[in-house]
C-alpha cells in the first residue's frame, strides 16, 4: 500500500463519512486515491471553508470532521478554522500535504513550516517523516482528537511518504504513555462534590461545552431535577439544558440575562459542569460570585483553578461524575432560592422595544417559532450570534454551532454546509450579520452545487454591528470604519443619523441568485414572518436579506472589566 | 519562588519548541533550561522557572497536557531532598605572574583547569547555582574574558534523612 492508499483506509476504518477539503499539488496523490473511493468528498470553493465546514459537521454530529488541505497556502489558510476548533474543543483531523522530505527546510515552493505554524492552535499535530509511522501516526491523530478534551489534530504528510509504499497495517487501537486522559473522578472528591450540594441552600448550575462534548445533557436534567437548582449556560453550553424550562437561566456573562447574572452573584454554591471560567462569563472575577464555594467538573485540569479559586475540583469526564454524584444525592428542596429566581426572571425578562422597524430580536423569535425551536442554527460572530443566543431558545445540545472562544466571522456559512452534509435531513439556517456573511460568502457555490439546502438569515444593519455598539457606547458615537456603506465622499465624522447613504454592495438576494441559489429581501415589519416561511420552505440554498434597525444593540450588557450584576439594560 | 522543575519527555522533533512555546503563549519566564536525551526515546529537561503557587500549578499542568510530555516532577516542591548542579567554563585573564593565585582558588573551588595559554585559563566549576556564582565573583578581579554556563539540572536523592545525603 502507498502513503496515499494508507490515508484512505485509515479514514474508512474510521468509518469517515464526509471529507471536507481542497486539492493542490502536495496532495494530488491523496486525491488521486479520492478517485476511486466511496467517501462523499465536499470541494469547497477555500480551505478555510473546508475547515469550518468540518468542524460544523463535527459539532451537530458528535464525530470527527475531517478536512485535507495542500501544503504551503492550503495549510495556512486551515490556521483560523483550526484556533476556533482548538478553543472550543471541537474534534477535527485535518491532513495536510508538505513538500517532499528532501525539500524540507529548502523554501521549496508552496512550502511553509505547517507543524510551527499550528503547534499552539491545535490539541496536538505531527509531521510524518517515516512511511513506517504513518498508520501508527494517523491512528493516535483520530484517538487524540476525540478523547479526553477534544480538540483538532494536524497531520503533516510529505509528498514523498504519500508515494512511498509500506507493509505496515492499520492499527484497531493505540497506546500513548505520555496521553492518558482521566475519565473517572476521584471518589473521594465526588464525594466531598455531593455533600457540598446537599448543604447548600442557593445553588446555581453553569454548564457548558464539556457537557456537549461528553453527552452529558440528560445527567445534567437529572442533577438539576434532583436538587431542583436553576441552570445557567455559557454560550458553548447552550442547549444542554432545555431553555424553555423554569428552571433554565438562559445565558450569563456579558450579554446573559440579568437573572442568569443576578442568581450567580447571590448563590452560595456553583456547581459548574464542563465549563473554563472564560473573562467573557465572569466579568470582573474578584467580584464573582462572591458568596458562592465553587465545585468544578472538567476533564482538562488545566481548566481547574485558572480563573476562579474552587472549593471542590473533579477531574473527569463530566458524564461519568455527574452519573456518580447523582447516585449520591438526595432529593433537594430549594423553594424559596426557586422563588426568587422566578421573581427575577419576571422582573427581569429578555426585552426589545417594538418601534416600528424590524428588530432582530423579533426575526430570531419568527425562526425559532417556524422551526419549533429545532433547527441546527449556526452563526457568525457579533450582535447577529449574541441575539441568537439570547432568543432562539434551544432545547437540545448540538443544534446550537457557533465560534464562542475565538469569535470567528465568517464560521457560520461554513459550519452550516458541515453540519448539513451531516444531518440531511434537518433544517440547518445560518443566522449571519451582513459583515460576516461576506467572509466566507464563496461557499453559496458548494451549498448550490451539493444541494446542501442551508437558509442564510442575513439580519443586515449595514455595520460591522457589535463594533458600531461599542463605539456607541462607550466611544462618543465616533464611528471608526464599521460602516458597510461609507466611501470616501461620506462626510468624516458621520454620527449616522443621515439616510442618504451611499447603496449598500452587494445586493445579497441578487448575488444568491447568482450562485443559483434562491433570494429574499425583508424590508417591513409585518412581511418577517411570512417571509420567513417561505424562504424557510424554499427547497435548496436560500439567501434572506432582512434589513433591521441599525441602532439596536444587545443587551444587557456587562461593561468589559465590571462585575457581571452590573449590566447595562439599554440607550437612555 | 525559584522552582526547578524535570521534565521527561518523548525524544521527538520539535518538543522543545511545544514547551518554549507553551511558555511565551502563557508569559510564563523560564529562568533556565537544560535538555538532553535519556535513551533513544526519552529525553530528560530540567528547568528553573520562577512564579507564585498560581503560577507554578498552571505550569506543572499546561506542561503535562502536552501530548508529548510523560512526566512533570516539581523538584523543590516534592518535599524530598535533591542534588542541584550546574555547570560552568570561565576563561580568565591570567598572565604568568597570577597563575599561583588561581590555581589556588581552583583548589578551593575544587574546579579544574581544563586550557592555559600565554594570557589566560580556562576553568571548569561544577556546583549549586550559589557555588558558582561565588566562584564567579571571586574571579571577577582577574578578568573574566568569557563565560559558558548550562542551566541547572537535578535529580531527587534516594535517601531521606538530610544528614545522610549531605555526607554523599
Amino acid at each position: 500500500m502507498t502513503g496515499a492508499e494508507l490515508i484512505i483506509h485509515a479514514f474508512k476504518q474510521e468509518g469517515v463519512q464526509a471529507i471536507f477539503g481542497y486539492p493542490g499539488g502536495a496532495v494530488i496523490d491523496i486525491f488521486d486515491c479520492l478517485y476511486n473511493s466511496d467517501i462523499p468528498f465536499y470541494l469547497t470553493r477555500h480551505e478555510q471553508g473546508a475547515i469550518h465546514a468540518a468542524d460544523g459537521y463535527a459539532r451537530s454530529s458528535g464525530k470527527a470532521g475531517i478536512c485535507l488541505a495542500t501544503s504551503g497556502p492550503g495549510a495556512t489558510n486551515l490556521a483560523t478554522g483550526l484556533a476556533t476548533a482548538h478553543m472550543d474543543s471541537i474534534p477535527i483531523v485535518a491532513i495536510t500535504g508538505q513538500v517532499a522530505t528532501h525539500l524540507i527546510g529548502n523554501d521549496a515552493f508552496q512550502e511553509a513550516d505547517v507543524c510551527g505554524v499550528t503547534r499552539s492552535i491545535t490539541k496536538h499535530n505531527y509531521l510524518v517523516k517515516n512511511i513506517e509511522d504513518l498508520a501508527k501516526i494517523l491512528k493516535s491523530a483520530f484517538y487524540i482528537a476525540q478523547t479526553g478534551r477534544p480538540g483538532p489534530v494536524l497531520v503533516d504528510i510529505p509528498k514523498d511518504i504519500q508515494q512511498a509504499k509500506t507493509r505496515s497495517t492499520y492499527p484497531d487501537s493505540v497506546e500513548i504513555r505520555s496521553y492518558k486522559p482521566t475519565i473517572k473522578g476521584n471518589k473521594r472528591q465526588i464525594k466531598k462534590a455531593a455533600s457540598l450540594i446537599e448543604q447548600s441552600k442557593q445553588p446555581v448550575i453553569f454548564a457548558g461545552g464539556g457537557v456537549v462534548s461528553s453527552g452529558a445533557n440528560q445527567e445534567l436534567e437529572t442533577l438539576a431535577k434532583k436538587i431542583q437548582a436553576p441552570v445557567t449556560t455559557t454560550l458553548m453550553g447552550l442547549g444542554t439544558f432545555p431553555e424553555t424550562s423554569d428552571q433554565a437561566l438562559k445565558m450569563l456573562g456579558m450579554h446573559g440575562t440579568a437573572y442568569a447574572n443576578y442568581a450567580m452573584q447571590q448563590a452560595d454554591l456553583i456547581i459548574a459542569v464542563g465549563v473554563r471560567f472564560d473573562d467573557r462569563v465572569t466579568g470582573k472575577v474578584e467580584q464573582f460570585a462572591p458568596n458562592a464555594q465553587i465545585v468544578h467538573i472538567d476533564i482538562d485540569p488545566t481548566t481547574i483553578r485558572k480563573n476562579v479559586q474552587v472549593a471542590v475540583p473533579v477531574v473527569g469526564d463530566v458524564k461519568y461524575v455527574l452519573r456518580e454524584i447523582n447516585k449520591l444525592l438526595s432529593e433537594q428542596k430549594h423553594k424559596t432560592w426557586m422563588k426568587q429566581i422566578l421573581q427575577w426572571k419576571n422582573d427581569h425578562p429578555l426585552s426589545y422595544a417594538n418601534i416600528g422597524k424590524i428588530q432582530p430580536q423579533y426575526v430570531i423569535e419568527q425562526i425559532a417559532e417556524l422551526t419549533d425551536h429545532n433547527a441546527i442554527v449556526a452563526t457568525e460572530v457579533g450582535q447577529n450570534q449574541m441575539w441568537t443566543a439570547q432568543y432562539y431558545n434551544f432545547k437540545k445540545p448540538r443544534a446550537f454551532l457557533t465560534s464562542g472562544g475565538l469569535g470567528t466571522m465568517g464560521y457560520g456559512f461554513p459550519a452550516a454546509i458541515g453540519a448539513q452534509v451531516a444531518n440531511p435531513d434537518r433544517m440547518v439556517i445560518d443566522i449571519a450579520g451582513d459583515g460576516s456573511i461576506q467572509m466566507n460568502i464563496q461557499e453559496l457555490a458548494t451549498a448550490v452545487i451539493y444541494n446542501l439546502p442551508v437558509k442564510i438569515i442575513i439580519l443586515n444593519n449595514g455595520a460591522l454591528g457589535m463594533v458600531r455598539q461599542w463605539q456607541a457606547i462607550f466611544y462618543k458615537r465616533r464611528f471608526s470604519s464599521i460602516c458597510l456603506r461609507r466611501n470616501p465622499n461620506c462626510p468624516p465624522n458621520c454620527k449616522q443619523t443621515e439616510d442618504d447613504c451611499p447603496t449598500y454592495v452587494p445586493d445579497f438576494v441578487a448575488l444568491a441568485q447568482a450562485y443559483g441559489a434562491a433570494g429574499f429581501r425583508i424590508t417591513e415589519p409585518d412581511e418577517v414572518q411570512s417571509t420567513l416561511k417561505k424562504a424557510l420552505e424554499t427547497p435548496g440554498p436560500v439567501v434572506v436579506d432582512v434589513i433591521i434597525d441599525k441602532e439596536e444593540n444587545v443587551y444587557p450588557m456587562v461593561p468589559s472589566g465590571a462585575p457581571i450584576d452590573e449590566m447595562i439594560r439599554g440607550m437612555a | 519562588m525559584r522552582h526547578i522543575i524535570n521534565i521527561e519527555v518523548e525524544n521527538q522533533a520539535g518538543v522543545l519548541a511545544r514547551i518554549s512555546g507553551l511558555f511565551s503563549a502563557r508569559g510564563f519566564n523560564i529562568e533556565s533550561l537544560s535538555v538532553s536525551h535519556v535513551d533513544t526515546k526519552t529525553s530528560n529537561m530540567t528547568m528553573v522557572v520562577r512564579g507564585d503557587d498560581w503560577v507554578i500549578e498552571q505550569i506543572n499542568k499546561q506542561l503535562n497536557k502536552l501530548i508529548d510530555v510523560i512526566r512533570v516532577t516539581d523538584i523543590t516542591t516534592s518535599g524530598r531532598d535533591y542534588v542541584n548542579r550546574e555547570l560552568v567554563l570561565a576563561k580568565v585573564h591570567c598572565p604568568s605572574s597570577k597563575r599561583g593565585d588561581i590555581t589556588n582558588l581552583v583548589d578551593i573551588f575544587r574546579a579544574k583547569v581544563v586550557d592555559i595559554s600565554n594570557h589566560s585559563v580556562t576553568l571548569e566549576l561544577t556546583g549549586s547555582e550559589k557555588k558558582i556564582n561565588a566562584f564567579l565573583e571571586t574571579l571577577k578581579p582577574f578578568g573574566i574574558k568569557d563565560l559558558a554556563r548550562t542551566g541547572s539540572i537535578a535529580m531527587i536523592r534516594e535517601f531521606h534523612d538530610k544528614t545522610l545525603s549531605n555526607h554523599v
